[in-house]
């Protein structure tokens, strides 16, 4: 009876929780905008997700086996990643795009940086910001839905943020009614392929918070802080603030990306601080930047001043006199 | 309901095979005196006892066999009569060695004289220090601090609570619980007394909620004494850790660094007040405790055990541990030491023997994904990934000052960690390194003063010199 007894330190129980099931747990919170994206935007959609998918795994494979590192691959954080990026990318990309991005993502931004966990900005919205400034035509060639006249082939001329953003500086003849709200919440609008669905991307964000692999802070603070600045430079226009809510990439940003572990604050201050940060920058660069998509940048940005303000919103041991350094 | 004072972080961990559920229904069964008993001199905290006895002595039930070996130290006693067969170093629980006395027992049961007060109402402070004392009373939940040593209360501090700990917030052990059900009387008998004799205005007893068994007996118990309170606390690890205790029952916050008394309370455990009663009432010393043995053995209970019987009687006597066992835990699964020796025998503070499976083999470890789950678990609101990024690079100045000392280790980071990480298990060994640099530290000034001090003096004695 005494054949095989360990000894180990205590605790000698653990929750069971692992970065795999966490992982997974994000893949099945981004599945109903796959599908989603699927059905808006056609077949096409599926090959780039499939192609960011495999690429971003294997790249991991691959580099880890060469460094001689412990091969991490299987743990689905570069499936995660994949699909990230994948839903960042118009559907109607050519096949290279995918390709490049997700090694990019998983090579420069995540290894080089010292793998899972150690890299400070986001891997897929690096990668997609780094396709954006280099192909930023194929970047920005969102392509209408197959409900919409033209279908997919065609190329959308204008997506919705750009005709919200004419509503909010008064252009002449731009109006709300242009953009349908139920075509915003179901994703039948242009954009990149992952973003457009916002039914899908809410419930998986619901998902993730019961499951709680995040918590409510980084994303309502950051569509909170929207919606103000939104209702108070709009002069209260509800129906205006809602359609930018439901634009653009915010929710896919505000629910997956910007609540990203590695590249987020861990105290509960800091991802409050975290997300109204995002959401500033975000709301000033959709409103006053002239730029398509503020949200990456946003994100990124953040990223960047995450390690600091975990500092500054460090707790005080429990019994320290609150002090400042 | 629970009051308005919740620590920070914690956790709930799960019970296995044979845990709580099981286990608190389970009355306590008196285990029957073994042939012999192991009686090591050091079961506490402090300068280990000396023995009194030499090999070939008879000694009966009570007897004291090691004296106090010093003020922070507790005396052992027999715990059957019997010969001392020997005074031989055994391995303990955690693999030190200590000298231990074995007797072999004469199955008589034969008490010492009992030196029980006549009236343990009217005790003054010191006699009644002076009997838990000698009574060999350390803190039974595991702690094992000498009961009298805590209840020395320094002259420029004040004793305005007394908090007894009932919460037993570790998954498994129901040691305490069924001891507060079926001795509920005697531990509000020693509450009272202490309150009386230290004349102390009130008392505060901690129970987790999932035992109002215990509280109803508690508070029934207490009816007749308004100075005590009995109060229900969430079901929330480490709510028994003292800190998280004090904080939950007083609202008040134990500065770092410091001990209860700092606010005015001192904690006790439930066993320990019993045993405070049996020295108080009967005169009888600690020779005997409650011990869970849980998890994979085929009868968990709750044993009446004698100090000195070795774990395995223990085992045996709850039907041996099943097949998949892969470690053995003395005390809960939280905090409990691993050991393999099943020879080693039952202590004062060992509350819990427990039979673990493979959930207690340590996965690997993977890298931290940096989701503060761990920051989020800490009692003591500490940063468990940057204190074990310091640590593991060595920068231990930095794990100082990010507060590792106050780590008590109660093993909540490392439970919820995804990464599986072994982050208790890296302050445990910063806390070490950090103490001793600490020390370092103070011996190095203390060095540079008495070379400033010697310089300066000679310096003193050449102008003298001059000017005569
Ligand atoms: S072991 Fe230390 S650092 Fe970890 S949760 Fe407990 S007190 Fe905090
Ligand atoms: S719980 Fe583990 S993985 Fe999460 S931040 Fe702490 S150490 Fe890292």
């Amino acid at each position: 009876m005494q054949h095989n007894l360990a000894i180990t330190p205590s605790p000698h129980v653990r929750s069971g929780a692992t970065t795999r099931r966490i992982m997974q747990d994000v893949c099945i919170a981004l599945a109903p905008a796959g599908i989603a994206s699927v059905i808006l935007f056609g077949g096409h959609a599926a090959v780039i997700i499939a192609v960011c998918v495999l690429t971003c795994v294997l790249t991991e494979y691959v580099y880890q086996r060469l460094m001689n590192q412990r091969v991490t691959a299987g743990d689905w954080s570069a499936v995660v990643t994949g699909l990230l990026l994948a839903y960042n990318i118009p559907a109607n990309a050519p096949i290279w795009i995918p390709i490049v991005g997700s090694v990019f993502a998983i090579l420069i931004v995540k290894q080089l940086f010292g793998g899972i966990g150690s890299n400070f900005m986001n891997p897929a919205l690096t990668a997609r910001a780094v396709l954006f400034v280099s192909w930023s035509s194929i970047m920005t060639a969102y392509p209408n839905t197959v409900f919409m006249t033209g279908g997919v082939d065609t190329v959308s001329s204008a997506t919705p943020l750009a005709a919200l953003g004419k509503v909010f500086t008064g252009a002449e003849g731009a109006s709300l009614a242009d953009v349908g709200l139920a075509d915003l919440f179901l994703g039948n609008c242009a954009g990149v392929l992952g973003e457009t669905c916002k039914l899908a991307l809410i419930l998986g964000g619901i998902y993730l918070f019961i499951r709680k692999v995040i918590d409510w802070r980084i994303p309502v603070c950051m569509i909170g802080t929207v919606a103000v600045m939104y209702l108070l430079t709009s002069g209260f226009n509800a129906e205006l603030t809602l359609k930018e809510l439901l634009s653009g990439g915010l929710m896919l940003g505000a629910i997956f990306m910007a609540t990203d572990y590695a590249t987020s604050p861990q105290t509960n201050l800091g991802r409050i601080i975290f997300g109204v940060g995002c959401g500033l920058l975000l709301f000033v660069i959709r409103a006053y930047a002239s730029y398509p998509e503020g949200c990456s940048f946003a994100i990124l940005f953040m990223n960047v001043c995450s390690p600091l303000i975990d500092r500054w919103t460090a707790p005080t041991p429990f019994g320290e006199v609150k002090q400042h350094g | 309901m629970f009051g308005k004072h919740l620590f920070p972080g914690g956790i709930h961990p799960a019970e296995g095979t044979n845990g709580k559920a099981v286990n608190q229904r389970n009355a306590i069964t008196e285990l029957p005196a073994p042939k012999r008993v192991v009686i090591p001199l050091s079961q506490h905290i402090g300068a280990p006892a000396k023995a009194i006895v030499k090999k070939g002595d008879r000694v009966l039930m009570g007897q004291m066999i090691g004296e106090a070996g010093g003020f922070v130290s507790a005396p052992v006693h027999a715990s059957v009569s019997g010969i001392v067969a020997d005074i031989v170093p055994v391995t303990m629980f955690n693999g030190s060695e200590i000298t231990a006395i074995v007797i072999e027992n004469d199955f008589r049961d034969e008490w010492a004289p009992l030196d029980a007060p006549a009236d343990p109402e009217s005790l003054s402070p010191a006699e009644t220090l002076q009997r838990i004392r000698q009574a060999g009373i350390v803190g039974m939940g595991g702690a094992t601090f000498p009961t009298a040593v805590k209840l020395t209360i320094a002259p420029d501090k004040h004793f305005e609570k007394l908090v007894i700990n009932g919460a037993e917030c570790e998954p498994y052990l129901t040691a305490d619980h069924r001891l507060m059900l079926e001795q509920a009387d005697a531990i509000i008998d020693a509450v009272s007394l202490i309150l009386r004799i230290f004349s102390v205005p009130e008392a505060i007893i901690g129970v987790e909620e999932n035992k109002p068994d215990a509280i109803d007996a508690l508070r029934r118990a207490a009816s007749g004494n308004p100075a005590i309170r009995v109060q229900a606390l969430p079901v929330r690890y480490p709510q028994g850790g003292e800190k998280q205790l004090i904080h939950a029952l007083t609202g008040r916050t134990v500065p770092a660094g410091k001990l209860p008394i700092e606010t005015g309370c001192v904690v006790m455990n439930a066993g320990t007040a019993f045993a405070v009663h049996e020295a108080l009432r009967e005169g009888k010393p600690l020779i005997r405790r409650v011990t869970t043995v849980g998890g994979l053995v085929a009868k968990p209970n709750n044993w009446l055990v004698r100090i000195g019987t070795p774990v395995r009687e223990l085992l045996r006597a709850s039907g041996g541990t099943q097949k998949g066992t892969r470690t053995l835990i003395s005390g809960g699964p939280m905090m409990g030491t691993a050991f393999t020796e099943i020879d080693i025998p039952v202590t004062k503070g060992c509350s819990g023997i427990l039979a673990l499976g493979r959930e207690a083999i340590d996965p690997e470890e993977s890298p931290c994904i940096r989701c503060g789950r761990c920051m989020r678990a800490c009692p003591m609101n500490l940063q468990p990934v940057r204190m074990d990024h310091a640590i593991r690079a060595r920068r231990f100045d930095e794990a100082d000052k990010l507060g590792v000392m106050n780590c008590i280790e109660c093993g909540a980071c490392t439970f919820v960690c995804p990464a599986t990480r072994m982050l208790t298990q890296s302050f445990r060994a910063g806390k070490r390194i950090v103490t001793i640099r600490r020390n370092q530290q103070k011996a190095r000034e203390e060095a540079e003063k008495a070379a400033l001090a010697a310089k300066a003096a000679a310096e003193q004695s050449k102008t003298d010199g001059k000017e005569a």
